[in-house]
């Protein structure tokens, strides 16, 4: 029972709240580059709120309970992933060993039901959404592997993550190694893949797709996904402070430097997005597989021979 | 590979106007294209067959927004040609400036859409506030910010008056430093180089044999430019250079857009300065029948009018000929072959006007019933006489 309730408070309304925080950080600050006011700060959940009260459409030629599950799939396992990072947080002892493969595979969810739902509505732009979506995963999936794994060769080779925080509380954050710095990049690189924003965001590219997989979402459904995005918002980075900046902690000080580190990050994701054009598929594939892995191997290298 | 087709249009968020692109694709590869225009036509030619000639200025001014200049130049050169009569110096110089002014807005608004495109919506924004800025002295020249209404067979509608002149060219001055920055962010930006570099090229001899017109050419090493060429207007009497690049990539066309931008503002500097004193229109008295064309360098290529009179004041023929009909049969060489990704751009890349182009839209009409005004007199009549009976019944 009181799993069912950290689901529900940490999982889904912390997570909802700072996620929807931090797209209208993001949104804010891409209006100010662009010379623009910007929304008001609950903009972005009166847009949820908004599009909760619309019509859902299902198209006729759609696999419908696929159509319906496949967002679900993706905002229960962001749910999943945010109470495990909370209660890590919290409580670093806490937790069982392994947590951290589990958070990476369900981190994959999200992207995965991006990839039935668009599959399922029978679109052709949808699906060609999709099948880049699926490219795109395997592109950055092995950098943000090879990048995870210099954290864990820091912690003795501990797949826990209450561990890698308190390795870290111990002898100092991962960030300022030389391989830690160069995985912190490099993740942070994988994790504006994850998000499929600009210059990543192939799957739903507007202007030569028309939104790709999200294009016959309408109403509740295309809700629920722009929750997991912005809840997405919240979990990816927040993971990767517990990975390379030592996590945020509920005293004082600390929570003063977490809370700027999160909005640092989300600022740099931001700024990354308004400065870069669209990259195309190919490109995607070869920036990853060729200078991101290298460099990933060299961090891992790097943080072996330290260890 | 299986092929299938991807469509974009008629209504896309690539391209504001309606347009039907049709994609056979392998994967991500295009592999032919076929185009469908006509959701936008508006019977304009002849519309102005039922205008007098000064009214079909104002009616070509709405061919469209962007080209709400080229238009009537181009127009009003054909009528002159026809009745051979030329503008006065002053005029001359006033349809010039417009002419420019209309030029960087156009090339603005190309590049900010271009950026948006590519995802880069930073780019779309600066480059449309930096056109508010040219929309300004738009303003202050003519009064309108886009359909400016100063052109008049024969002169200009409305002079520059003496005093607004430091006004415009302090405005336009404090353009080139916002400019040089845009162009900076675009040419310098190594991610734009790899999306635009030897994207969607055409060759010389490819542009040549489609017959592509303005900087579709001039991307690909054409030296055509009717601005040198035949010169009207003032641009006989203005020093500037014609802008010609040799890779005929997207990226080219890019580069030819935000250099030209700086030739027309010295265009317009230089005519400010020189603008000479005297009337600005003449006094035509009527039109013989003849018949007279009009072309000018509109910012998306060569704009041609043709004009005939049978002596009456109403044109019996006014053909319009937009630069993008000469442009887009391009796509044919540039977009196959390339990706999906690439075609966005690419298709983008020739500044496309589409209600320009929509003159005339033929269709194939194999196996349909084509309805003529007394077929529709008889069924309409049917039907009333059904419907009589179906009520009488009841």
């Amino acid at each position: 029972m009181i799993y069912l309730l950290y689901l529900f408070i940490f999982g889904f309304l912390l997570t909802g709240i700072i996620g929807l925080f931090a797209s209208w950080i993001d949104r804010k600050l891409t209006a100010r580059i662009q010379y623009r006011v910007g929304p008001p700060l609950l903009q972005p959940l009166n847009d949820i709120l908004k599009l909760l009260g619309k019509e859902t459409l299902i198209p006729s030629g759609a696999a419908q309970y696929t159509f319906l599950a496949a967002p679900l799939i993706g905002l229960v396992s962001v749910m999943v992933v945010s109470t495990i990072l909370w209660v890590n947080n919290m409580n670093p002892q806490q937790t069982f060993i392994g947590d951290l493969i589990v958070v990476v595979y369900l981190l994959l969810v999200p992207s995965l039901s991006v990839i039935i739902g668009g599959f399922a509505s029978g679109n052709p732009l949808a699906s060609l959404g999709a099948s880049r979506e699926m490219k795109l995963i395997l592109s950055y999936e092995l950098p943000f592997i090879l990048a995870i794994l210099v954290p864990v060769i820091h912690s003795g080779l501990s797949i826990r993550l209450g561990d890698i925080m308190a390795t870290q509380a111990q002898y100092g954050i991962i960030a300022f190694s030389w391989s830690g710095g160069l995985a912190l990049v490099i993740a942070v690189l994988c994790m504006q893949a994850k998000l499929a924003f600009v210059p990543f965001d192939m799957p739903e590219a507007e202007t030569e797709i028309a939104h790709g997989v999200l294009i016959e979402y309408s109403g509740t459904l295309l809700a629920v996904y722009r929750l997991t995005k912005h809840m997405l918002l919240f979990a990816l980075p927040f993971f990767i402070i517990m990975l390379y900046l030592g996590g945020i902690r509920g005293n004082g000080l600390h929570l003063l430097y977490g809370t700027l580190e999160y909005v640092g990050l989300v600022a740099l994701l931001s700024v990354i997005r308004n400065t870069n054009p669209r990259l195309r598929m190919d490109q995607v594939v070869r920036f990853f597989w060729g200078p991101m892995t290298i460099l990933a191997t060299i961090a891992v290298l790097l943080a072996l021979g330290s260890y | 590979m299986p092929r299938t087709i991807v469509p974009i249009g008629p209504y896309h968020p690539l391209q504001e106007e309606p347009e039907f692109f049709i994609l056979t694709v392998e994967g991500e590869t295009v592999v032919d294209i076929d185009l469908q225009i006509g959701y936008n036509h508006r019977g304009i030619e002849k519309l102005s067959e039922r205008k007098t000639y000064d009214q079909v200025t104002f009616v070509v001014e709405r061919v469209c927004g962007i080209c709400s200049t080229s238009h009537p130049f181009a127009y009003t050169q054909a009528v002159e040609d026809l009745i051979s009569v030329e503008a006065p110096p002053r005029a001359k110089f006033i349809r010039t400036i417009i002419a420019e002014g209309e030029r960087l807005h156009s090339h603005l608004l190309w590049l900010g859409l271009a950026g948006h495109f590519l995802g880069y919506n930073t780019i779309f924004m600066w480059a449309w506030k930096l056109r508010e800025e040219i929309l300004d002295v738009m303003e202050i020249l003519s009064g309108n910010r886009n359909n400016y209404a100063m052109f008049k067979v024969g002169g200009v509608w409305r002079d520059i008056q003496a005093q607004d002149i430091p006004q415009v060219l302090k405005k336009i001055e404090s353009i080139i430093p916002t400019l040089e920055k845009l162009k900076k962010a675009v040419i310098d930006d190594p991610v734009l180089h790899a999306r635009t570099k030897g994207i969607g090229i055409l060759s010389k001899e490819a542009a040549i044999d489609y017959g592509a017109v303005g900087p579709t050419a001039r991307a690909s090493g054409v030296d055509r430019d009717i601005r040198k060429n035949c010169p009207y207007g003032a641009y006989d009497q203005i020093d500037w250079d014609m802008i010609v690049t040799q890779n005929g990539d997207v990226f080219d066309k890019v580069v030819i857009r935000i250099n030209e931008m700086f030739e027309s503002i010295k265009i317009i500097q230089q005519c400010l300065a020189r603008l000479p004193q005297g009337p600005i229109d003449c006094v035509i008295k009527d039109i013989p029948p003849g018949e007279g064309i009009g072309h000018i360098e509109a910012p998306r290529g060569e704009c041609f009018h043709y004009v005939r009179s049978d002596g009456t004041n109403r044109p019996v023929r006014h053909k319009i000929r937009a630069p993008t009909f000469m442009n887009l049969p391009t796509f044919k060489e540039t977009v196959i072959g390339g990706t999906i990704s690439d075609a966005a751009i690419v298709l983008a890349a020739i500044d496309p006007c589409y209600c320009c182009t929509e003159r005339m839209a033929v269709r194939n009409r194999k196996g349909q019933t084509l309805w003529t005004g007394e077929d529709l007199i008889r069924l309409s009549q049917e039907k009333t006489a059904q419907i009589k009976t179906q009520m009488g019944q009841s």
